[in-house]
Order: structure tokens, then sequence, then C-alpha cells
């Protein structure tokens, strides 16, 4: 186990390597320098500019000096405005988290519990609308899905506050909009997993010592029924990033991922690529969290590994 | 899975996913002859009347008129066109760089393969989408070139999976054997003999990379980076719409429930698809 966690941390070093230095190229590779812009400036100005975020040194030099700040957990400075991108991140990502944290609350507590009905009611027309509702949420863009709900129930019903996060309830349809993202991906994985377990031995076992059925489905199929998902859980959070972007846009949520898109049309590289490269280690790090959560939730995977 | 009579026989078992394609197809062909058609009618997608302005749905604007007084039908029609084409061209693309990948993964076996395979691995768990979102801003390219090769080399990586599995099981087949000894090059194995086998799972992880890729398209379009003016694609006519969606919600409406509609279909076209040419693997 202890030699699968190093395998794993050292792949992970590898990607964020390879995100940092990708990020670097990118900032170099931008058109024209990030001062160049309509106003008028004396050459010394702009030059003075220039030296200040090290722009006239040799490209190693700043590839090295870049690699080293990011050692230091340093995502640089953002060419707009006068912030850090660390500060940046730490102003709007626990704002993100928590819409984040209730749209994946949404998606698996709704998901896990209409796959594992489907499952166990499979071909049937319980498991079949179940499926075809899946299928819609996971068609339906959240960009469509947000304003529709926003008119019926915030404006046209009163019911929810439309816009902006003053209390509990203007979280409700940002979570809902996040989460209905993925609950058809969590529900069909769910589906196909307990299929899977419930045709498997030990469940055949649980049966004939005389288990109540509902301890067999939720007690011993789930916990192997459920492993699609939680392979799934990296996408997921790679989804819920994106998703954040509609989400926090159109709710006019002041999350990390509105930040992002208001950088794409400020052209703050900077921002665009110490984000990036913020959300990079995250999913590294959540991903090495998934495989040990694998090994935890089925043996014979722990014993595989050892 | 062979593409045979059977397989059409167990596709039309599923009358949901038919019905479905049969949808798609008929959108699709409405976006490529519509405009035509209503051209015939005096209505295109840039005649400005501003004088109209934005009208609700009606017998003369079947799906109402935006705010310039241009006919939404014929817009959405039109945005049609340039969303089924990024889908179909994408696909293309992400088709040829996972066909190549799966196989040569497989065949070269080893260390090859295993270190192919962990890229694919760390790929999955990687914001994709993040990184050609700070790609196209930074380089600041709005290209439909530059969008068919981005989205489409994200998108690959389910189908080389899939055909690095269908390719590792065919090699040990019978039929391999013999092309073998018959002193086929290993080029010629691949291309010839194990490829075409292995069409039915590539035709179902085509069909669904569609819907995929349409949706990836739309969410740049929303972020201002997709398909950009004058040319207009579903993705983008959402974005207008939602701006709008208190005053004008047929602006949001029309493109939106088309655009859903068609990714709906095209995912329960490929769920049928793989229920019929794939039926040992697992619903994802």
């Amino acid at each position: 186990m202890i030699r699968f966690i190093v395998r794993r941390l050292l792949a992970s070093v590898v990607v964020v390597f390879v995100v940092a230095s990708a990020s670097f190229l990118l900032l170099h590779a931008a058109p024209g320098g990030p001062f160049d812009t309509d106003q008028r400036r004396s050459a010394a100005v702009q030059r003075a500019m220039e030296d200040r975020y090290g722009l006239r040194d040799s490209l190693a030099a700043q590839y090295g000096r870049e690699l080293a700040m990011l050692a230091h957990g340093d995502l640089g400075r953002s060419m707009k405005r006068d912030v850090t991108v660390n500060d940046l991140i730490a102003q709007h990502a626990p704002v993100s988290a928590l819409v984040g944290a209730l749209g994946l609350l949404v998606a698996i507590g709704l998901g896990l519990g209409m796959g594992v009905l489907a499952a166990w009611r499979r071909n049937t027309r319980t498991d079949y609308g179940l499926m075809a509702v899946a299928l819609v949420g996971i068609s339906v863009p959240s960009f469509v899905l947000g304003p529709l709900l926003i008119a019926t129930i915030s404006i046209h019903l009163g019911w929810l506050p439309p816009a902006r996060i003053d209390g509990p309830a203007g979280y409700v349809l940002p979570a809902i909009t996040l989460g209905l993202l993925y609950l058809g991906t969590i529900a069909r994985l769910t589906r196909g997993g307990m299929l899977e377990a419930l045709g498997q031995d030990f469940v055949r076992t649980a049966r004939a010592k005389g288990l109540p059925e509902r301890t067999v489905v939720w007690k011993h199929a789930l916990r192997i029924g459920v492993q699609p998902v939680v392979t799934y859980l990296g996408p997921a959070t790679a989804a819920l990033i994106s998703g954040s972007f509609v989400v926090e846009k159109i709710f006019q949520i002041p999350g990390l991922g509105a930040s992002f898109v208001d950088s794409i049309a400020e052209r703050d590289y900077p921002v665009l690529t110490g984000v990036f490269v913020f959300y990079a280690v995250l999913l590294v790090l959540l991903n090495l969290v998934v495989d040990l959560a694998y090994g935890w939730l089925d043996p014979r995977v722990r014993e595989a590994r050892a | 899975m062979s593409l045979g009579p059977g397989a059409w026989a167990r596709m039309r078992q599923h009358r949901l996913a038919v019905a479905c394609g049969a949808l798609v197809l008929a959108i699709a062909v409405a976006c490529i002859v519509g405009p035509w058609i209503a051209a015939a009618f005096g209505l295109d997608a840039t005649t400005i009347d501003a004088r109209l302005g934005a009208t609700p749905p009606s017998s003369a604007h079947w799906l109402g008129t935006d705010t310039l007084g241009r006919d939404m039908l014929v817009r959405v029609m039109i945005g049609g066109r340039i969303a089924l084409l990024v889908a179909l061209v994408t696909t293309s693309v992400a088709l040829v760089i996972g066909v190549a990948y799966g196989a040569i993964a497989a065949y070269a076996g080893g260390l090859v393969d295993e270190v192919m395979m962990r890229v694919v691995d760390a790929l999955y768990g990687f914001p994709t989408v993040v990184f050609i979102i700070v790609v196209m801003s930074v380089l600041g390219t709005r290209s439909l070139v530059a969008l068919f090769a981005l989205i489409g080399g994200i998108s690959w990586l389910t189908m080389a999976r899939i055909v690095r599995g269908q390719v590792l099981g065919l090699a040990r087949r019978e039929f391999v054997e013999a092309a073998r000894a018959s002193g086929a090059s290993p080029t010629r194995i691949v291309l010839r003999h194990v490829l075409p086998n292995a069409a039915g799972p590539v035709i179902v992880y085509a069909t669904l990379a569609l819907p995929q890729v349409m949706l990836t398209e739309a969410f740049l379009s929303f972020l201002g980076l997709g398909v950009q003016a004058p040319l207009a694609s579903w993705g983008t006519l959402v974005t207008e719409g939602s701006s709008q969606i208190l005053v004008y919600p047929w602006l949001l409406i029309g493109p939106g429930v088309t655009m859903a509609l068609a990714i709906l279909c095209l995912n329960f076209v490929g769920d049928g698809l793989r229920d019929a040419l794939d039926p040992h693997t697992r619903k994802i």
C-alpha cells in the first residue's frame, strides 16, 4: 500500500510539473506584451513596467523563476488589478467550494438514490423512467437551465432570490443547477455498478443468510456498487469547476469561477494560468484521495495492491 | 460485436432510440435546407428590422424575432449548421486521435502501452476544458479551426481506452493469428483485420461523443470563446437569449430547447446503439 501511494505521489508531481511548464509556455506565447495598450507611454515607462515583472530576462531565467515561485506556492499576480493570484483564490475559492459542495450533495444524494432504485427495479417502468430523467439531466446545459429556473421560480413565482447570495435561500438554485449537471451521470453509474454488485456471490450469501433485502442492497451491495461513482468523483470535480464558471456567472456569485471568467475578457493572463494551475493541483490531489478511497471501499483492491 | 442484420434488429427494438435518431436527422435536415426555404418566403438571418424589434412567436415568425428584428427560426437553423459542423468535425478529430492512440498502445504493448495508458489516466483527472479556455484566451485565437483542434484534442480519451481494449481482445483471435502466419505486416493486420472488427464500439462511442462536444462548444461560446460573430451557433444564441430571459424569454427558449433536444436525442441514439452493438460494456 505504501509503495502504491508513493508511486501515485510521484506521478502527481510529474503532472503538476507538466501543468506548470504548460502554463509558463502559454503565458509567453501570448501575442503582444501584457502592457501593450492604446495608452501612450514613454519607452522608459514601458521598460520599467516590463522590468518590474522581469519580462526582459531570458526565457530560461523566467522559467526557472516561475518554477521556484510555484514550488513555494506562489501563483503570481494579476496584471490588471493590484492583487496576487493567491489572494484572489483565498478570497473567492471558499464561496465556490461551498456552492460546489452543495451541488455535489444534490447530485450524489439524488443520483445514488435514483441509481439504486433503478437497479433494484431493473427493466421495469420505474427503471426506464428514472434513466430517462437522468439522460434529460445530462442533456440540458446549465446555461439553459439556470436562466429558466430564475425566470420561473424566482421571478414568476417569487419563491427564491434570483441572484447573489445574501442568505441560505440564495444557495438553493445555484446548487440545483450545478448538481443537475452530473446528477444523471451519477445515477447511471450507480445503476451499472449496482447491477454488477447485485449479481455477485457475496450478495447471494448475504441473502442466503436471511438478511433483510434493505440491508443487502444498502449495506452490502452499495459498498461495491458505488465504486464507479467514486472513480467518477475526479471527472465530476472537473465538471464542477467548469460548471461553476457558468453558474457563478448566471447567479452573480462572487466565486473563483466568476473571477476566472472575468479574467478571460480582461485578458489577465497570469490570473488565467495561475488559477488553472490551482485547479489542476486540486484535481490531482483529489484523484489521489479517490484512489485511496477505492482500496478502503473494496478490500479486494487493497489486497491486490499490497 | 458484428454490424450485421442482428444488430439492426436489436437497434429497432429500441423504439425510443430510433425515434430520437429520426428526430435528430429531421433537425439536421431542417438546419441544412430550412434557410433556403425560408429565403423563398423572404426571411433570412441577417436582415435587420429595427422598427420591428423583438416580437414573440407569431405566424409570420414562428420562434419570434430578436431585438434587431431578425427571424429567430432562421437564426436557430443557421446556428444549427455551425453547431452540427463543429460537432461532426471535432468528433472526427477525436475519433482519429483516439483510434490511432488506442491501437498503437495495444499493439506496442509492454512499457509503451503502460506509459501511454497512464497518460490517458492522468488526462482523465485533468481540467482539460479549463486548459483549452486558457489556451484560447491566451493565444487570442477565435478561429473555427482552433475550436475543432482543441475540442477534438481533449475528447479522444474514452475512445482510446475502448479501442485499446478491443484491439487487445481481437489480437488473440484465430483469424489474426492466421493473418500473421500468412505473413501480413503488423500495420496491415491492424488496419485490415483488427480495426474493422472493432467498428461497433467505435461507432457507439463516436455517437456518444457528439452530444458531448456540442455541449463543450456551447459552453465555450457562453464564455465568449467559441463561435464568433458574424457566425452564430446554438451556443451563442443561447448565450444571447439567457441575458434577456426576463424580457424576451423566446430568445432563450427557441435555441435552448432545440439544442437540448438534439443533445438528448443523440444521447438516446448512442445508448440504443450501445445496447445493439456493444452489449457487454457496462453502462456509463
